[in-house]
């Protein structure tokens, strides 16, 4: 029933990825978003990762909740349903697309707001789940689109535009991830295209839920001084942990990489993480060494950044379920229909 | 008028005027007891034993569960209702009462009906003060007996429930070998348990054969009135239809009294759709966080085209409300169960009560209207469940199959499910890989044949169906708009929508009677004790046409039937007369035709609320 669809004419700087496709065949619509917005950056880094990744656009469903954030997956892959839900609720939506047609890669994007406010139990609940799917969380510490409030990722004594400082504690997801078990986590800069593409590579390979937390500076009501989550502020205090480069077997290149440094991590497709240890103690596979690291850099006033946490083998939604492979959606009637005998038969019981 | 004329299920009952005051001589087949014991103490069994081997024995019977949102130690009851004419409706009139739970001896006694009878566990004395010299009273040492055969807390306390049951058999003749069956094939398993249950029916049973004159006026006699029937509740019934009607992903969030529709949904799926080979399920339960997320599953199941749905109550509702709207304006099917209990707040969770309808009528904010179905009973929660779907698909909108606790939990004497093997589902406009193709340009929100629904397309099918669906103004292009004509297009175009799904959900069924001028009409679970008090007025000389309403948005023949009639009276079991609303709202009936009788105490509905009602108000009201 799927098809691809042809690709129109190209500039010839855009080159074609195995399916034929350019990176424009991958953009959405026009933004709507201010000037300058780290979320129009994280966009860009998805349209690159998926045409690397040769993602077949309208295989794909795109959801998100309200926001800034959760209106960009109006910008990237036109060819794929997109799906703009409720304030903080689109990890249930995700839910129920994932159960009815599990052959759909699902790109979730949502903010700070809409993840770790009215959100946080949706989000916490798709981690245990291990729905299989790609979060990226836009996180700018405030509430953009209803102009500038404190987000709960804020830091304690961060500004905001009017002034009033934030005394109450953030809530990292991070850390939250990692403490509910989930099996693909990961930190990222929205100006960092280097970093965040392969790790939005990786993380669209993920046999479960990948929560890629991207620190995406708002323009408009948080980069300024005084604010934690500006572009000034984070590129100072990024703190590289394990770089990651995603390596699809079709391209893989290894010379780059010299042996020793690098720690190599099969994915279940087959295909190969590598990480680069900046701390040569660094395990992204060991759970609470990826806590203790967070913690520590966090405590250094800086931002640990890269894949922090990876666990392959569990088992995601549907292995938990014994889903049957085949899409629920398509299945034929005739297969989820018992007939008029088993319902006679169980009449007889009853009588 | 479209409404469905139906025959009468039941003839009129020859005890009809026989029935309230009671005659002389034996009452067979046709009297009503409940038990009063303690939750938690294992009477369910025992009682649900009663209600089968009356069944068995080919008389109709109904049982209500009356039962305390608790888990251990407080009062619950169990009423049996025995009609020969097949009235299902509760019943307030007790013949005789078993007294199990000395906390409610009091009350207990006082609702005994004069003449009739109060089994009692003698091993105590019963306090003087509660004897009445209008009740017979029949003490059994059921607790001294249990103790002196049987050993262990557990067991003597179990057994005593079984010993009640014994004694009563004895009392009403209801058939020993009937009830032992009933037993052998409970604990098929465990002849243990087989023996133990014997000896305690008997210790009852035969206490009483000695000690009283058996049987009591009150008895049973065998019918073959129950044939071609079967006893069973209205969600696992709703369930069974989810599976007929190729549901394959549930999501829920536990709450009484919708929580036995997942649970049997579960256990047939378990059944019907597990690959014997591989194991593998060919259907996705989802239990989730809250009832907020359970109607996204919904939705975002339902987008990708799978045919979903969500079993809750009230609160339920309340929590759903933004998903709701969602649903309803960006066109996504969705089938809500909602099992009414008694609101508002966490209310009584464990009683009945139709407070839901003008909620889910209008559920969420903004210009919204929803397709709901109300099944009358346990049949039609299976075939509106199976319906429900396909409203679903074909109005790409929110339908909600709206029972209550009564129907959904109690054992109702229904015909015989029974299904079509050529039934096959209406998916509605669903655009395929092919069409999309041959389709200059694919427009979500176009209706190009004038019923109000666009054909749709689903995620991962085909590129050119791709579009975007939001909760925020769009064109029926699906582009985000602001623009107050666009807006409008969409919006009125739901509303054309609604008025076709208001020809194809259920028609009201409408029964005539000769001579009516009055009618009265009712929904749900107030059909049992409408019917039954409409055969009684009319032999009062107060004959009264009635109306069903089975569906919503409203069947014209709705406003058709309110409008020739000048009384009509709206029975309903809410504090605010919510049908009588909807239907002014829906109709424009001038209010003052419509008169309400309201019964919210949390209990069924009798046939007596509805007569009293009845009468009271033609009382007042000069003709
Ligand atoms: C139920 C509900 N409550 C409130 C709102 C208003 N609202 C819209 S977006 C938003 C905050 C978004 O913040 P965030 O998720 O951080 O996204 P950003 O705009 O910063 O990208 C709020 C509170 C809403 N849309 N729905
Ligand atoms: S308000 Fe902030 S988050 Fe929203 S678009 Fe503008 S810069 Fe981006």
């Amino acid at each position: 029933m799927t098809s691809i669809a042809k690709p129109p004419v190209r500039h010839p700087a855009l080159h074609p990825n195995a399916l034929g496709l350019t990176r424009r065949d991958y953009e959405g619509a026009m933004s709507t978003l201010c000037a300058g917005c780290g979320h129009d950056s994280v966009t860009a880094a998805i349209v690159q990762a998926c045409h690397e990744l040769d993602v077949v656009p309208h295989r794909v469903a795109k959801l998100s909740g309200i926001g800034c954030s959760s209106k960009t997956t109006a910008y990237f892959l036109r060819q794929a349903h997109g799906f703009n839900s409720v304030h903080g609720r689109m990890p249930a939506v995700a839910t129920g697309v994932s159960a009815a047609n599990r052959e759909l890669a699902i790109i979730g994007v949502s903010g700070d707001g809409d993840s770790l406010s009215i959100g946080l139990g949706q989000l916490c609940h798709a981690i245990r789940r291990n729905v299989r799917m790609l979060y990226v969380l836009e996180n700018n510490g405030v509430y953009g689109l209803t102009k500038g409030q404190f987000s709960a990722s804020a830091d304690v004594g961060s500004k905001a535009k009017r002034g009033e400082q934030n005394r109450q504690k953030p809530i990292d997801p991070v850390l939250l991830a990692l403490t509910l078990g989930a099996t693909f986590v990961a930190r990222s800069f929205s100006g960092d295209k280097a970093q965040l593409v392969p790790i939005l590579k990786a993380a669209m390979r993920h046999e479960g839920f990948a929560l890629v937390d991207v620190i995406s500076p708002c323009v408009t009501f948080n980069d300024h001084e005084g604010s934690t989550k500006s572009y000034a502020s984070t590129r100072e205090r990024q703190h590289e942990v394990a770089p990651v480069d995603f390596v699809p077997i079709t391209h893989e290149i290894r010379a780059s990489y010299a042996p020793g440094e690098a720690l190599t991590v099969p994915m279940h497709d087959g295909s190969l993480v590598r990480f680069r240890k900046l701390a040569e103690d660094y395990d992204p596979t060991d759970r609470d060494a990826a806590y203790a690291t967070v913690k520590r850099v966090h405590e250094q006033g800086e931002v640990a950044t890269g894949l922090l946490y990876l666990e392959e083998d569990a088992a995601d939604m549907h292995a938990l379920n014994h889903t049957i492979a085949a899409p629920l959606y398509d299945l034929p009637f005739e297969t989820l229909c018992p007939g008029s005998a088993a319902l006679e038969e169980l009449m007889r019981e009853l009588e | 008028m479209r409404g469905a004329r139906v025959a009468r299920l039941f003839p009129d009952p020859a005890s009809a005027n026989g029935r309230n005051g009671d005659g002389d001589g034996d009452r067979v087949n046709d009297f009503a007891f409940k038990v009063g014991t303690v939750n938690g103490t294992g009477s369910a069994s025992a009682n649900s034993l009663l209600l089968q081997s009356i069944f068995r024995m080919g008389i109709p019977v109904t049982g209500k569960n009356v039962f305390p949102s608790n888990i251990q130690g407080l009062p619950t009851w169990y009423e049996i209702r025995v009609s020969r004419d097949g009235w299902t409706a509760r019943t307030p009139d007790f013949d005789l009462i078993v007294a199990m739970n000395p906390a409610t001896h009091e009350r207990d006694i006082a609702e005994v009906r004069s003449g009739g009878w109060l089994l009692h566990d003698s091993s105590w004395p019963l306090d003087a003060s509660l004897l009445r010299d209008d009740v017979t009273f029949i003490g059994i040492p059921l607790g001294r007996m249990c103790v002196e055969a049987f050993s262990g807390g557990r067991e003597r306390t179990l057994m005593k429930n079984i010993a009640y049951a014994g004694a009563l058999a004895a009392l009403i003749d209801l058939d020993l070998d009937v009830v032992k069956d009933a037993i052998r094939a409970e604990f098929a398993k465990k002849p243990k348990s087989i023996d133990s249950n014997f000896l305690a029916l008997h210790l009852g049973y035969d206490y009483a054969k000695a000690n009283f004159a058996c049987p009591l006026p009150i008895r049973l006699e065998r019918m073959d009135a129950t044939r071609g029937h079967v006893l069973m509740d209205g969600n696992t019934a709703a369930a069974l239809g989810c599976v007929y009607a190729g549901a394959t992903v549930g999501a829920w969030y536990p709450i009484t009294p919708a929580t036995s529709l997942m649970d049997a949904f579960g256990r047939f799926c378990a059944r019907y759709r597990v690959d014997a080979g591989t194991g593998e399920r060919r259907y996705c339960i989802v239990q989730a966080e809250d009832e907020l997320a359970a109607a996204g599953v919904v939705i975002g199941a339902g987008w990708a085209g799978a045919r979903a749905f969500t079993p809750t109550a009230g609160p339920g509702i309340s929590l759903m409300g933004e998903f709701i709207g969602l649903a309803y304006y960006t066109e996504i099917p969705a089938v809500f169960f909602d099992v009414q209990r008694t609101g508002p707040s966490t209310g009584m969770p464990t009683r009945t009560q139709q407070g839901d309808l003008l909620s889910i009528a209008y559920a969420s904010h903004g210009d919204t209207k929803h397709v709901a179905l109300f099944p009358a009973d346990p049949a039609e929660c299976f075939r509106f469940a199976v319906q429900a779907f396909d409203l679903a698909e074909r109005f790409q909108t929110p339908v909600f199959v709206v029972s209550d606790l009564d129907i959904g939990m109690n054992d109702w004497m229904i015909p015989r499910l029974e299904w079509n093997d050529a039934w096959r589902p209406d998916r509605g406009e669903v655009l395929t890989a092919g069409q999309l193709q041959a389709m200059q340009r694919f427009s979500r929100y176009l209706d190009v044949d004038g019923d109000g629904v666009a054909a749709r397309s689903l995620p991962g099918v085909d590129p050119k169906g791709a579009y975007f669906t939001r909760g925020s103004g769009h064109d029926s292009h699906a582009a985000y708009t602001e623009d107050a004509d666009a807006y409008r297009e969409i919006v009125d175009r739901l509303k054309v929508k609604l008025e076709t799904a208001a020809r194809a959900v259920p028609p009201p069924e409408i029964r005539e009677r000769e001579g009516a001028e009055m009618a009265i009409v009712a929904l749900g679970g107030c059909n049992g004790a409408v019917l039954e008090a409409a055969a009684r007025l009319a032999i009062d000389g107060i004959p009264l046409d009635y109306m069903r309403i089975r569906g919503f948005p409203f069947d014209v023949a709705v406003g058709e039937f309110l409008r020739a009639h000048d009384r009509v009276f709206v029975v309903e079991q809410n504090r605010d007369g919510q049908l009588r609303s909807l239907l002014q709202l829906e109709t424009g009936i001038a209010g003052d035709r419509l008169i309400s009788i309201r019964d919210y105490g949390g209990v069924p509905l009798s046939a007596r609320a509805v007569m009293d009602g009845v009468t009271a108000q033609l009382a007042e009201v000069p003709a």
